[in-house]
């Protein structure tokens, strides 16, 4: 076609691209889209400033409008002058930020948990970074993590024992949320792979498990750990409460974690398992490179999605009475000298569980983009 | 059993539910012979060779591979499937690994063979099916034709001494048919033991040492392709040849 090989391409026209193009396109392609983008716009306009004036610009931080150092309700601008423009007393957070931290942890020993606080990081970073140098030594320590930190947190080896009890604050969160997490991510695993077991005694032992814990609310299984689980063991071991309240934190994420993965093993067309056995691998072989990080690939967004779930879940505990960050919160909030300020409390709180699991959904996201990497699911 | 069989099946019989899908079949295959099966869908013959390496189990009835009989004895069925390798009509090669880890796997996790000495095995498998350039990519990167190369390079990997083949090019556009094909008479004429599953009749008439046709779980004809396509003796092969040859 002699006509068309003369054709040259040419930019696209003006309009259609560009930042005038893409708000022509998303923002004002119709007039009801025009009406909500400027409804939005205007709705931020009001909301954004008041937020920052509140929270930053009239706020008070250690000192109030007076220039005195707050160490009470009193001292903070809005109840000191109540008449005047002021914002809100973060003073309650920063006064109270070693309890919110660390609970009632001991100060001379406090730098065992920056410490661990630490080393999570140091223990993450293989997860987060792929091309780390010695990402192979590193993955070992992030497996003996759990251990370490458990040592480093509680005591034992020469380490004073500090009891679970003066434990506390983002503290206990992290422990329960970590630990949860990583330790129901592998029992997961293993339900999920025993509830397609062909063996029936396996595969009904595991649904059974999975159905009964999901069909209780955590509450109740919190509860159960606390109250019950003390009477299924010998007498004598009489196991501390967070590691109570963890058992049954575990196996209730365990059990959600299972179904999510088991959706994603079934989403593995059988093709997969009959070249993998074609090849002559075992069923942990071929689970373990072939089925697996498939499944696992498929499931990330709904695995991430209950680990979130459960990060928030454990401000349950509080209801048997351990102290995490919404406990100290609620605590701190239950002081008389700081009586009323439940705005700054709850909105902190919110915002340091919005960090952890905004990190965590972005980490899903880094995932998912690097696994999408050539891989293309379907037969061809 | 014949003294020289590497495959033998006796009376073979299975059952999908209450369908039974082989009905009394028998085959035996020589060491470097080349079996080419064909026959109407739903005869039963991917089923027949899928319990050659167990991926089927069969329920009546004396499977025996290179010596070993197939049994529930799980050492037993390891053995067979370290002797017969296996190429699928969708080419199952692994997604989320590259063409060359596609390769190596098994021989690092079931020969426990050495990373670099894999690699290099992996490399001499890919020229041999013509994709060496290919070795970086993904399989999703690839054409079928390319694929379906990639997983007979693969199952080569594991060196084994028959090869099975379920349609190899029935999921294959046809300009991609030919470059498969041409794999798999090398490896014929390399003196491959293989059973293949195909209506490639061309390929039968060139690589083929005898042609077994299956009707309805049964092999209603067993012959040489000279005398399988000139002078079938059923007139159900007739009528098949008839319909596959002249539509």
């Amino acid at each position: 076609m002699e006509n068309n090989s003369n054709i040259e391409s040419r930019k696209p026209p003006v309009a259609t691209t560009g930042f005038i193009g893409w708000c022509r396109q998303h923002l004002f392609s119709n007039w009801i889209n025009s009406f909500i983008t400027i409804l939005v716009v205007y709705f931020l306009y009001q909301l954004i400033p008041w937020f920052l004036d509140w929270s930053v610009f009239s706020a008070d931080f250690w000192t109030n409008y007076r220039g005195e150092l707050i160490v009470d309700r009193t001292f903070c601008s809005r109840v000191a002058d109540p008449e005047g423009d002021h914002g809100a007393c973060w003073a309650i957070i920063i006064v109270r930020f070693y309890q919110f931290m660390y609970g009632f942890y001991p100060s001379e020993q406090v730098w065992r948990v920056n410490l661990t606080y630490f080393l999570l990081v140091v223990a993450l970073l293989p997860l987060l970074i792929e091309k780390i140098p010695g990402r192979k030594h590193l993955i070992k320590f992030t497996i003996a993590f759990p251990v370490v930190a458990f040592i480093l947190l509680y005591g034992g080896f020469g380490f004073q024992i500090i009891p679970t009890n003066k434990w506390g604050g983002l503290l206990v969160t992290l422990v329960l949320g970590v630990f949860g997490i990583a330790i129901a991510f592998p029992l997961g695993i293993l339900l999920a792979l025993g509830r397609r077991s062909e063996l029936p005694i396996i595969s009904m032992f595991c649904t059974l498990f999975i159905e009964f814990i999901r069909g209780v609310p955590l509450i109740t299984l919190l509860f159960f750990g606390m109250v019950m689980l003390p009477l299924f063991l010998p007498e004598g071991l009489n196991l501390d409460g967070l590691v109570r309240v963890l058992v049954a934190v575990t196996l209730f994420q365990a059990a959600y974690m299972a179904e999510v993965i088991r959706g994603g093993l079934q989403a593995i067309p059988r093709g997969q398992y009959e070249a993998a056995q074609s090849v002559g691998l075992s069923y942990w072989q071929m689970n373990r490179k072939i089925i697996l990080p498939q499944a696992i690939r498929i499931s990330i967004p709904s695995i991430v999605n209950t680990s979130i779930g459960l990060f928030k879940d454990t401000t349950l505990v509080i209801i048997i009475g351990l102290l995490d960050l919404l406990g100290i919160g609620r605590g701190a909030l239950a002081d008389a000298t700081w009586m009323g300020l439940s705005n700054e409390v709850y909105v902190f709180v919110a915002l340091v569980f919005f960090i952890f699991t905004f990190s965590m959904s972005r980490y899903s996201l880094y995932l998912e983009k690097k696994l999408k990497t050539g891989i293309n699911m379907g037969a061809d | 059993m014949s003294e020289d069989s590497i495959i033998s099946l006796q009376n073979v019989n299975k059952w999908f539910g209450d369908f039974q899908v082989l009905k009394d079949v028998n085959l035996e295959v020589k060491k470097k012979e080349r079996i080419v099966v064909c026959g109407p869908s739903g005869s039963g013959k991917s089923t027949m060779i899928r319990c050659i390496n167990r991926l089927e189990e069969h329920q009546e009835g004396k499977i025996v591979v290179d010596g070993i009989e197939l049994t529930g004895n799980l050492k037993n069925i390891d053995s067979v499937r370290k002797e017969v390798g296996m190429v699928f009509q969708q080419f199952n090669l692994f997604p989320h690994l590259s063409v060359k880890e596609n390769i190596t796997l098994a021989p690092i996790w079931v020969k426990k063979m050495p990373k670099v000495e894999a690699e290099e095995l992996a490399m001499k498998q890919l020229e041999i099916v013509k994709i060496p350039e290919q070795a970086n990519k993904f399989p999703g990167q690839l054409s079928g034709g390319q694929q379906q190369r990639v997983a007979i390079a693969r199952s080569l990997a594991m060196n084994p001494n028959i090869m099975l083949f379920d349609e190899p090019t029935s999921a294959l556009d046809p300009e991609m048919i030919k470059e498969v094909l041409d794999v798999m008479v090398d490896l014929a004429e390399g003196g491959m033991t293989m059973i293949v599953v195909t209506h490639e009749m061309g390929f039968a008439k060139t690589v083929a040492d005898r042609m077994v046709f299956m009707d309805e779980g049964k092999i209603v004809e067993e012959a040489s392709p000279d005398k399988f396509f000139n002078n079938p003796e059923s007139d159900r092969t007739k009528l098949f040849l008839s319909q596959i040859l002249h539509q």
